[in-house]
């Protein structure tokens, strides 16, 4: 069954006209995701390999039915693709940019608020569901299908964590990259509780980083909500004070946001905490195996 | 990015932010001239980046223009040490020379973002002059916090709980509250990530001004304010640090001897984090960017080995799209046109194509040492910089 993107899923690509979308968005079909669409403003009328480009949205989705959205456009005017997708009704969106700033996510948040659209990102890999479709521009051959699914606010350290589960003979139900920014659309919490209503998933990848709060949050949730087993991974424990690693999102601040702060919350909610990322793969094989 | 006191200064005084009279300078002699401007008396202030200022000998009082001008002449050049430079210091190029206050009170202001409710947030405690971070361990409830929404601002009955809640009142409560909106329309008109008035001044007759001042900003919203960018001071950042952001390459210094050369951010923390759980120290943060490509590891790879402290290189390389044959060639290519590389470069691929990408390594001229998977990678580099694992 999987999450959010499926053999249902129809995605426009916005951006797909620039080097990187066009890139994705053929990535994307030759995965086997019905890219029914492309928008770029001004060239609408164009084709990119077959798909037909729009000058906005709301006519995509007039035209072809998309339900979901891929954005690839550059950073200044990102925000803005997030809110016009929105707008026009797309159901998820998924936003690979990086680099936009922090207070027009803000506004995206606010517009996003009383709308029913679903925010993936910003900053991240994006969403696959393997053997179904892949939203995103992750490595789609590296994935299985199968029953673990991974949420991470990183994007290689994700295909690591794929590649090992994968190399044990684990298959994935989906994978979610949250992104690496400090303002994100979708939460730890809003892809486990996701999880949680899908058969698919048996047991769960959690891959997080220093900065913020999202992680004690997600480890709370996992104790009071969820009974199927979570592996948890923090990135980070040998991170100055200080310095954004990367990441907009992943710093360490005031002395709030560490590593071991995070490990301990996973730990005491009952999550296995890997201390090795080399790790992830053979620990949850271990813990269907109980 | 971070700026100097003395120009954060500039930019609350232009949102309406009352600050000390005075100006800034590079040399000793105008610093006595600026005191005699002010009436004889005033504050020589240290410009670096980092804070804790005043416990490093940083910032003086003077009695009189001599005095000023003998004050910055010590300062000026010195290497100042604080809590926050490391061992090693910052060197001072400029002195804020301003005029003495009489104090009657010192608080805390503060605005950043708060990540959980997705909204700026005021901070403010009736103790100035501590690290906000300090007040928080020690006792938390004597900090006043104020979210606000960043459309509309922060409102007048906001600033007036927070005020009320500092227990100031009168003239100065007025005052304070038209300094908070000042200093929350800064905020959020400069993009900033951090405002910070440390100490809030309460003058003996009831004035309200900032006595310091520290703002940074959001990189990815530089592009909206050149005047900020223009602000820059190069010579506040450590030289390697400036050298990668010309490449578009993430490098952060530390103080190990294993240089690690990752794709990705998350995959370079995990790298950092498995080379001291193997029990070595890794010398730098770095992000290659996801593909990797042959210019980025030419670059990255100079970048690494000019830190002098480096005994051994981890190459960490996830190869997705970017095929791993591929990238193997790009390392292969970098190093042999840097020619000589006197250090054990350990190298981890994986992904796409990878046995045709580490046969290329193994071919290569140069000779590296290739690691099995992440934590094999890990106990390799470690013993090759002379740490204990085998």
């Amino acid at each position: 069954m999987a999450i959010w993107v499926d053999d249902d899923t129809r995605l426009v690509v916005q951006g797909i006209t620039g080097k990187e979308g066009a890139f994705h968005a053929l990535g994307c079909r030759d995965y086997g995701t019905a890219v029914v669409a492309g928008v770029t403003p001004g060239k609408g009328g164009q084709e990119v390999e077959g798909i037909p480009v729009f000058d906005s949205v709301a006519e995509a989705r007039e035209a072809t039915g998309c339900n979901a959205s891929m954005i690839f456009v550059p950073p200044p005017f990102a925000a803005d693709a997030v809110m016009e997708a929105a707008d026009a009704g797309v159901e998820l969106v998924v936003c690979i940019t990086e680099g936009i700033p922090v207070h027009d996510m803000l506004q995206v948040k606010a517009f996003l608020r009383d709308r029913p659209t679903r925010l993936v990102g910003p900053n991240c890999p994006g969403v696959i569901s393997p053997g179904m479709a892949k939203v995103g521009i992750m490595p789609g051959h590296i994935h299985q299908r199968g029953g673990v699914g991974v949420v991470s606010r990183s994007g290689t350290l994700t295909y690591e964590a794929v590649w090992q589960l994968s190399n044990v003979g684990l298959g994935q139900s989906t994978c979610v990259g949250i992104g690496g920014d400090p303002v994100n659309g979708t939460d730890f919490i809003d892809v486990l509780s996701a999880f949680k209503d899908d058969p698919q998933t048996e047991a769960v990848v959690l891959i997080g980083e220093i900065g913020g709060t999202a992680e004690e949050e997600a480890a709370a949730w996992v104790a009071e909500s969820f009974d199927r087993p979570v592996v948890g991974f923090i990135a980070g424990r040998t991170a100055p004070p200080g310095r954004r690693m990367g990441h907009a999102g992943a710093i360490v601040a005031g002395g709030k946001g560490t590593a071991a702060e995070k490990m301990a919350a996973l730990a005491a909610a009952g999550i296995l905490v890997v201390e090795s990322p080399a790790a992830m793969g053979e620990t949850v094989k271990r813990a269907l195996a109980r | 990015m971070k700026i100097h006191e003395y120009q954060a200064k500039e930019i609350l005084r232009r949102y309406g932010v009352p600050t000390p009279r005075g100006r800034v300078t590079d040399a000793a002699a105008e610093a006595g001239r600026i005191c005699e401007e002010l009436g004889g008396r005033c504050v020589v202030k240290a410009q670096i980046h980092a804070g804790g200022r005043g416990k490093g000998g940083g910032v003086k009082l003077a009695g009189s223009p001599q005095e000023a001008e003998e004050r910055a002449r010590q300062i000026l050049g010195m290497r100042l040490v604080t809590p926050q430079t490391g061992p090693e210091g910052q060197q001072v190029r400029r002195v804020l020379v301003e005029e003495a206050l009489e104090i009657a009170a010192e608080l805390y202001l503060g605005i950043t973002l708060d990540r959980a409710l997705g909204e700026p947030v005021i901070m403010a405690s009736r103790a100035g002059g501590m690290e906000i971070e300090e007040v928080a361990a020690r006792d938390p409830g004597a900090i006043v916090r104020q979210p606000f929404d960043p459309h509309l601002g922060l409102l007048p009955f906001q600033a007036r709980a927070v005020v009320r809640r500092l227990e100031l009142a009168g003239k100065t409560g007025r005052q304070a509250e038209k300094l908070l909106s000042a200093l929350a329309r800064a905020y959020l008109g400069m993009d900033a990530s951090l405002v910070e008035i440390n100490p809030l001044l309460i003058t003996a007759q009831g004035e309200a001004l900032a006595l310091d001042a520290k703002m940074s900003f959001d990189d990815n919203a530089l592009f909206r304010h050149p005047d900020v960018e223009e602000m820059r001071d190069l010579a506040e950042e450590n030289p390697l640090e400036v050298e990668a952001s010309e490449h578009h390459l993430n490098y952060i210094k530390l103080d190990g001897n294993i240089a690690c050369m990752v794709n990705g951010a998350g995959l370079a923390m995990a790298t950092m984090d498995i080379i001291k759980l193997h029990g070595g120290e890794p010398a730098n943060f770095l992000d290659v960017g996801g593909s990797a490509s042959q210019e980025a590891v030419q670059s990255a790879f100079r970048i690494l080995i000019s830190d002098e402290a480096v005994q051994a290189v981890l190459i960490n390389i996830f190869g997705g799209i970017a095929r791993t044959d591929r990238i193997a060639r790009g390392v292969v290519a970098a190093i042999e046109e840097l020619g000589t590389v006197e250090v054990p470069v350990v190298v981890r691929l994986e992904g796409t194509n990878v046995e045709e990408g580490r046969r290329i390594l193994r071919q290569a001229s140069f000779r590296f040492v290739v690691a099995d998977d992440m934590a094999d990678a890990a106990r390799r580099v470690v013993a090759a910089a002379g740490g204990e694992e085998a």
